[in-house]
């Protein structure tokens, strides 16, 4: 199919008056791609979701599924399946009735059918269970029926509501792999509603990030993370330092404390306050005698809290700029470790800073 | 975890499983003392006046009619399956089970608006829906003579439309449009109650696996109000079963039914052991009915 699997233009959700909750939408969304929509709670990814499904219409703006107007079509009439948050879960039927149930509707023959349910329910490791009711499940293995439940009909789109949600770290973990896995083998479009943003990093080809109803950044996982466009992408998508700058007109940038630093390459203007975005991972310490590599920055702190994470140790340093900066250092067999009190030079490379505006 | 006895604050000593056995009788003894005021309320008033009455069920009558307990015998009972008492049964079962049908077919949608609507209009919807109940059923149901009589508005609305006067009072017809009315509440309360817990997901999910409305509503929802279906049809079928008022009120003297039946051996017949048998008898078809719609209710959940 030559058009992309989801394309929304121009799409505004209003609820009564005031409560904007998607507002004009543009967003393209390619075939046989898992796209994330990621943001905070209350963000609209969840109403832009359901629009796609078809529970809620868009009060603005045209939906098309590989170039089918959606306008008011009813979810039943439309290629897409959903999985839900909570599952939800038919509680009166047994596993394998829950997954028969959109071939039913659909009048796929009987035989077709129990073949259909048979081989998804062996793909998710459930045919064991297939007479048992979702009650007597555990989370992990409700999830499963409901991915099977939707994938069974072979939709054009699947939608997935935070499906990770509701369990446990391992098994989240685990359920990601799964999760990318399966899509890369039934080739389906996934688009993937998380407020995690580990769990879109991790899985997506290609992220959407949400705020207050708006479509801030689209792009890989990379380019979300290393080059937020925005301070609200650079601070919602992992940990970041966000510190205040003014250009100083040479290419360079100046501290509240004084203190000159270099920019990437092609920063311009001059006596303009802006953001400088640095993850903490990109930060490292160095003794005070300690040779720092050619043209990287480096700032005179003091170390004033330093919080032990098992695989890495996160510092925070002050730099006499009024926030804290933090640092994060692999834990590697031999590392220096510095102590709270201790004075040192932070040093980063020009190139590893976003400069991010609003 | 269950909350710990309640014990004597005093005891500070280590527990032993002594101690923690006299605990855990103490709070059994404490739960049976709550339980007493409605326990002896139930046994002086429903326990023994029943086996008084099911002691009567065996009982004769002397030449004067008056009861005698003595010569115990199920003369009574035989009289049960006389063709009289089977048409009276038979009435009463189809106008109890057509009143339960009318209740549930009205209700289920009116339950169906309550329960999806804003919670505050749902709880003005509840109380108009409990109104009825502040004025005295007797009145209401004198009411409904002034309505179905043949000088009421329903006979005048036809002789204006060029029709026949007409009387529904005194018909069977009468009977039924009075119970469903009476009933109603006890329909529409508990299946709120259930269409309120339902999860509307559930549903959403339906019609997310190519289920139409219609569909969606004959595979998610009716199933899932099903212990609604069964609570409000047993709550309304019991009572038509035995009503007397209204019956009473509204039937024709030539369409007894089992309460006014029951009522007429007691006072006018004055035959106590009849009566006894009759009010049995009705009370095991009641039980029938209620294990059938529990099966009934527990097979589809």
């Amino acid at each position: 199919m030559a058009n992309p699997a989801v394309e929304l233009a121009g799409v505004t959700k209003r609820f009564g008056d005031e409560v904007v909750a998607v507002n004009e939408l543009d967003l393209t969304i390619e075939d046989g791609e898992f796209f994330s929509l990621l943001g905070p709670s209350g963000c609209g990814k969840t109403t832009t979701l359901r629009m796609i499904a078809g529970f809620e219409f868009p009060t603005e703006g045209s939906i098309r599924i590989h170039g089918k107007e959606m306008g008011l079509k009813p979810p039943n009439q439309r290629p897409v399946n959903t999985v839900f948050q909570s599952y939800a879960l038919f509680p009166h039927m047994s596993v394998a009735e829950n997954v028969a149930f959109g071939l039913n509707m659909t009048k796929v023959e009987k035989s077709e059918v129990q073949r259909r349910v048979s081989r998804v329910l062996d793909q998710v490791q459930l045919s064991k269970r297939a007479d048992a009711r979702p009650s007597q499940l555990s989370g992990g293995m409700q999830q499963r029926v409901a991915l099977a439940r939707a994938l069974v009909n072979e939709p054009e789109v699947l939608l997935l509501d935070e499906p990770l949600g509701a369990l446990d770290l391992k098994l989240r973990q685990a359920m990601q792999v799964e999760l990318k896995d399966l899509q890369g083998r039934v080739g389906i479009t996934f688009i993937y509603v998380t407020h995690d943003q580990e769990e879109a990093l991790t899985m997506s080809d290609r992220i959407g990030v949400m705020n207050e109803g708006s479509l801030l950044q689209v792009g890989r996982s990379e380019e979300i993370y290393e080059h937020p466009a925005s301070r609200f992408v650079a601070d919602f998508i992992g940990d970041i330092n966000l510190i205040d700058v003014t250009l100083n007109g040479s290419g360079g940038a100046r501290l509240s404390s004084g203190a000159e630093i270099a920019l990437p390459g092609g920063t311009t203007g001059s006596e303009t306050q802006i953001t400088l975005a640095l993850r903490p991972e990109r930060l490292a310490l160095y003794d005070l005698d300690e040779e720092i590599p050619a043209g990287y920055n480096r700032v005179r702190v003091k170390v004033s809290r330093r919080l032990y994470y098992g695989d890495v140790h996160f510092y925070d340093v002050d730099a006499g700029i009024g926030t804290e900066i933090e640092v994060k250092e692999e834990n590697r067999p031999g590392v220096e470790l510095y102590e709270v009190g201790e004075e040192a030079y932070l040093a980063w490379s020009p190139e590893a800073a976003n400069l991010v505006t609003s | 975890m269950a909350a710990p006895p309640v014990t004597d604050p005093e005891v500070t000593a280590p527990v032993t499983p002594e101690l923690e056995h006299a605990a855990g009788k103490a709070e059994a003894r404490r739960g049976f003392l709550i339980a007493l005021p409605s326990f002896i309320y139930l046994v002086l008033l429903f326990v023994i006046p029943l086996g008084l009455v099911f002691v009567y069920s065996f009982a004769t009558r002397d030449a004067t009619g008056q009861t005698v307990l003595e010569d115990w015998n199920l003369e009574s009972y035989k009289r049960l399956f006389s063709t009289e008492v089977l048409e009276i049964f038979l009435r009463s079962l189809v106008l109890a089970a057509l009143t339960t049908g009318i209740c549930l077919i009205v209700c289920y949608p009116f339950a169906f608006y309550i329960a999806t609507r804003t919670p505050r209009v749902r709880n003005i919807l509840l109380i108009l829906v409990m109104i009825p109940f502040w004025s005295n059923f007797l009145v209401r149901t004198y009411a409904w003579r002034v309505l179905l009589g043949s000088e009421g508005p329903l006979s005048q609305l036809s002789v204006l439309l060029g029709g026949e006067p007409f009387r529904l009072l005194f018909t069977n017809v009468a009977v039924l449009i009075g119970l469903v009315y009476g009933f109603m509440p006890f329909m529409v309360l508990p299946l709120y109650a259930a269409l309120e817990r339902m999860d509307w997901r559930l549903v959403e999910a339906a019609r997310d696996l190519y289920a139409d409305g219609w569909t969606a509503f004959r595979k998610v929802t009716l199933p899932l109000s099903m212990p609604g279906v069964v609570a409000g049809s047993i709550l309304v079928f019991i009572p038509s079963l035995g009503a007397y008022v209204t019956p009473a009120l509204l039937g024709g003297a030539r369409t007894v039914l089992m309460g006014d039946y029951i009522v007429s051996q007691f006072l006018a017949a004055r035959n106590w052991p009849f009566g006894s048998a009759l009010s049995f008898a009705v009370m095991f078809v009641m039980l029938l009915a209620t294990i059938f719609y529990f099966r009934a209710g527990a097979k589809t959940l």
